[in-house]
């Protein structure tokens, strides 16, 4: 392949960063929180007093500067609300040149706001929650890096840039995953997650070099500029090894296993990063992306195909968890799948994607805490069964909880309503099979959603009490309550705010195109009647189960699907049968070889010279007439040599 | 005179100072051995001067000579101080230099 481009890139379409103002300095979104991180990490324990203040001050200052640009932004005429803010240069390596840059446009500083906002309530929360931990710094040096990897990994202007921060957040997951790494399924629990992500990595950077092959940049407005000039079948390739990385990173099918076990990091981790931003990168991904998967409709199918299969797995799969945090991270998976489907039917789906995906930070991250505010009443457990009208003992996480649980169903006015309800009409848009599949997938998959989700709030808030003999539930602390309230009343009044007049939409127009109205193949009117009715049906179905019933305290056996779905679905048999053990085969043998073979084959060489000396050295006698026998010998044949020759 | 005849002598006397040095015991005989086998060259190169007429073959026997006296003096030297230390002149008994 050589390394002249096939598609000559056009000028660079970004204008440059308005001088002097805000725009000038989104650098320090990425750089505040990395400061904290350094800080804390470099100062140790001197650090301990301050180092947690320190960094939700780092954060709040991050949003602060995030919340200006975005004033700054929308003081701009639509048209030039695209900024590239040029940082310095990266890679001059001849033909090949990458800059580090920003790109501050609607969709990136959408993103930004959510993660600083999310982010730094998270950081309050957990002031309160690792109170009795010992490493509460090291935990705040943690969250700061994760905040500034995924600040950069939605500001960069390149997907060369973008692979840093998507690294970036990945570390930060390992570490916060295993942050108690004692214990030893935690962290293993943190390798697993970050060898999934792994997989998913390689489709990234494969993706990046087709890019580099194709285009000779990696910027978005190289490539995403010229995206039109580019065959085919080039961009099926780019969209499917995107895909696989969004996959991994969003833990969507088939690199959705690592979800579950990562709710061994603490409550806030499974908030921050598996609720609410990281896991949401991939979505950001194939948005971003755009323009390459409208090139390449096979991708796109494959990407809504991904997005209907993982929501339905992951609705099935949480409908059997009795662990409050894997039931809400099979919620988090399942959610993501609807963000994925809508993202692959192109651009009609891109602005609805990023509105649940907006709205689901707020509701879940809101859910999140709220368990973490149940286990921190609970003694830390996470056991539903032995949970049991927890309403009357935490009022506020309770009203918190049930807000975040009725956005989640989609019941009017509650945020999750505007956002998924359109992605559902969106679903039913097409011609021939597919919105009938999509749509009927993305359907059922709200009625589900609707039980497990009423499932869980029921088995833990209402019903009878299951608690253990030493269970004292309380309110948690104002530091704790206070986040859930603001998340809560996101989740309450953020879809109207976005919806109505599609306000989200219209800002993210300049990113997503505009959006085209197609019908879908229903009636709007019956969509929505027809979700509400399953919503509703499931919601009822789990109160006949888990409330008017006595809830078992000891799970039962259930049927064949409930055991499959406490087993993940079997994914994780799948992959031991096809990735792990035939991985272990083969390092074994290898190992079998080098041992047996390679170091078989240098130690014998080594023995063979050592016999050999030691036949060899019994000729040296210490007879001086050995010798000089050996001597006459030696002339001997070298005369008759010679005399040979010459006659 | 048939001058090959010379040459065959000088053959013989090698051979013979060759057996000598591989199968005798004794130090000085061995040595004797040598001189022999110094000898018979020297015969060998004032005949083969004899042939060519010039009197190459008889500087070289001249140098051999010369030689054959310094190895003489130092070899007999050193069978001296092997004797004085060990007692025995027999080359078997200077064995120590072995596996």
């Amino acid at each position: 392949m050589s390394l002249h481009a096939a598609v000559q890139p056009a000028a660079d379409g970004v204008a440059a960063a308005a001088e002097g103002g805000v725009q000038t300095g989104a650098w320090l979104l990425v750089a505040l929180p990395l400061l904290g991180a350094a800080v804390l990490l470099v100062g140790g324990r001197r650090t301990d007093r301050f180092g947690h203040w320190l960094a939700v001050g780092l954060s709040w200052a991050a949003f602060v500067w995030g919340a200006l640009l975005f004033l700054d932004l929308q003081g701009l005429p639509a048209e030039e609300r695209a900024r590239d803010l040029h940082l310095f240069s990266w890679v001059p390596a001849g033909s090949f040149s990458a800059d580090a840059g920003l790109l501050l446009d609607p969709l990136s500083v959408a993103f930004v706001l959510l993660i600083t906002f999310v982010g730094s309530l998270i950081h309050v929360y957990s002031v309160a929650y690792m109170e009795h931990d010992a490493d509460r710094r090291r935990f705040f040096a943690y969250l700061n890096l994760f905040v500034a990897a995924m600040l950069l990994l939605v500001l960069a202007d390149s997907y060369l840039l973008l692979y840093v921060g998507w690294e970036g957040v990945g570390l930060a997951s390992y570490l916060l995953i295993g942050f108690w790494n004692h214990n030893p399924s935690y962290a293993a629990a943190a390798k697993k997650a970050f060898v999934a992500n792994r997989v998913g990595d390689f489709g990234l950077s494969v993706a990046i070099m087709i890019m580099f092959a194709t285009f000779g940049t990696v910027s978005f407005s190289g490539v995403l500029g010229n995206a039109d000039k580019a065959g085919e079948g080039v961009l099926t390739a780019m969209g499917l090894m995107l895909l696989l990385g969004a996959c991994g990173k969003s833990a969507q099918f088939p690199l959705q296993s690592w979800l579950g076990d990562a709710m061994a990091g603490p409550t806030p981790v499974s908030a921050l990063i598996h609720a609410a931003t990281m896991v949401t990168a991939g979505v950001y991904l194939v948005v971003r992306s755009g323009p390459i998967y409208e090139g390449a409709p096979n991708a796109a199918l494959v990407v809504v195909i991904v997005g209907a299969v993982t929501l339905l797995f992951g609705a099935i799969v949480g409908c059997a968890k009795d662990d409050i945090k894997k039931a809400l991270a099979a919620s988090t998976m399942s959610q993501i799948g609807y963000m994925m489907l809508a993202a692959g039917l192109g651009p009609i789906g891109y602005a609805f994607a990023i509105f649940h995906l907006l709205t689901h930070g707020f509701f879940k991250a809101g859910m999140f805490l709220g368990a973490g505010s149940v286990m921190h009443g609970m003694n830390d457990s996470v056991d539903m069964r032995r949970f049991g009208r927890l309403s009357g003992a935490m009022k506020i996480t309770w009203l918190t909880f049930a807000c975040g649980w009725l956005a989640i169903l989609g019941v009017p006015p509650f945020s999750g309503f505007w956002s998924k309800d359109k992605i559902i009409e969106a679903a039913f848009v097409g011609d021939g099979w597919r919105p009938w599949v999509f749509g009927t997938a993305a359907l059922v998959g709200a009625g589900v959603t609707a039980f497990y989700m009423s499932r869980l709030f029921f088995m833990t808030f209402h019903g009878q009490r299951r608690w253990p003999k030493d269970a004292h539930p309380h309110e948690s602390p104002p530091l704790m309550t206070v986040p859930i309230i603001v998340l809560a009343l996101g989740s309450a009044g953020l879809g109207a705010v976005l919806g109505v007049s599609d306000a989200l939409v219209h800002w993210l127009e300049p990113v997503t195109g505009a959006h085209d109205e197609a019908d879908p193949v229903l009636s709007v009117p019956v969509i929505t009647i027809s979700t509400l009715v399953l919503v509703v049906l499931g919601a009822g179905l789990a109160w006949r189960m888990y409330w008017a019933t006595p809830v078992p305290e000891v799970a039962p056996r259930g049927s064949l699907l409930t055991q499959a779905a406490r087993r993940d679905l079997l994914q994780d048999d799948v992959n031991e049968a096809l990735l792990m053990r035939p991985g272990q085969y083969l390092t074994r043998s290898l190992v079998f070889v080098d041992n047996r073979g390679v170091d078989g084959a240098v130690g014998g060489l080594a023995a063979f010279v050592g016999g050999l000396a030691g036949r060899t050295r019994r000729l040296q006698t210490g007879f001086v007439r050995s010798y000089s026998a050996a001597m006459v010998a030696g002339v001997v044949l070298l005369l008759s040599g010679v005399l040979a020759v010459r006659i | 005179m048939n001058l090959v005849w010379w040459l065959y002598l000088s053959v013989l006397l090698f051979t013979i100072g060759g057996i000598t040095v591989l199968v005798r015991r004794n130090a000085i005989i061995v040595f004797m051995g040598v001189e022999l086998m110094l000898n018979a060259t020297n015969l060998a190169f004032v005949t083969f001067a004899r042939i060519n007429g010039d009197v190459e073959g008889q500087v070289i026997a001249l140098f051999v000579m010369l030689v054959a006296a310094a190895e003489v003096v130092v070899g007999l030297a050193i069978i001296m101080s092997i004797f004085r230390t060990r007692r025995s002149a027999s080359v078997d008994d200077a064995s120590l230099l072995q596996y």
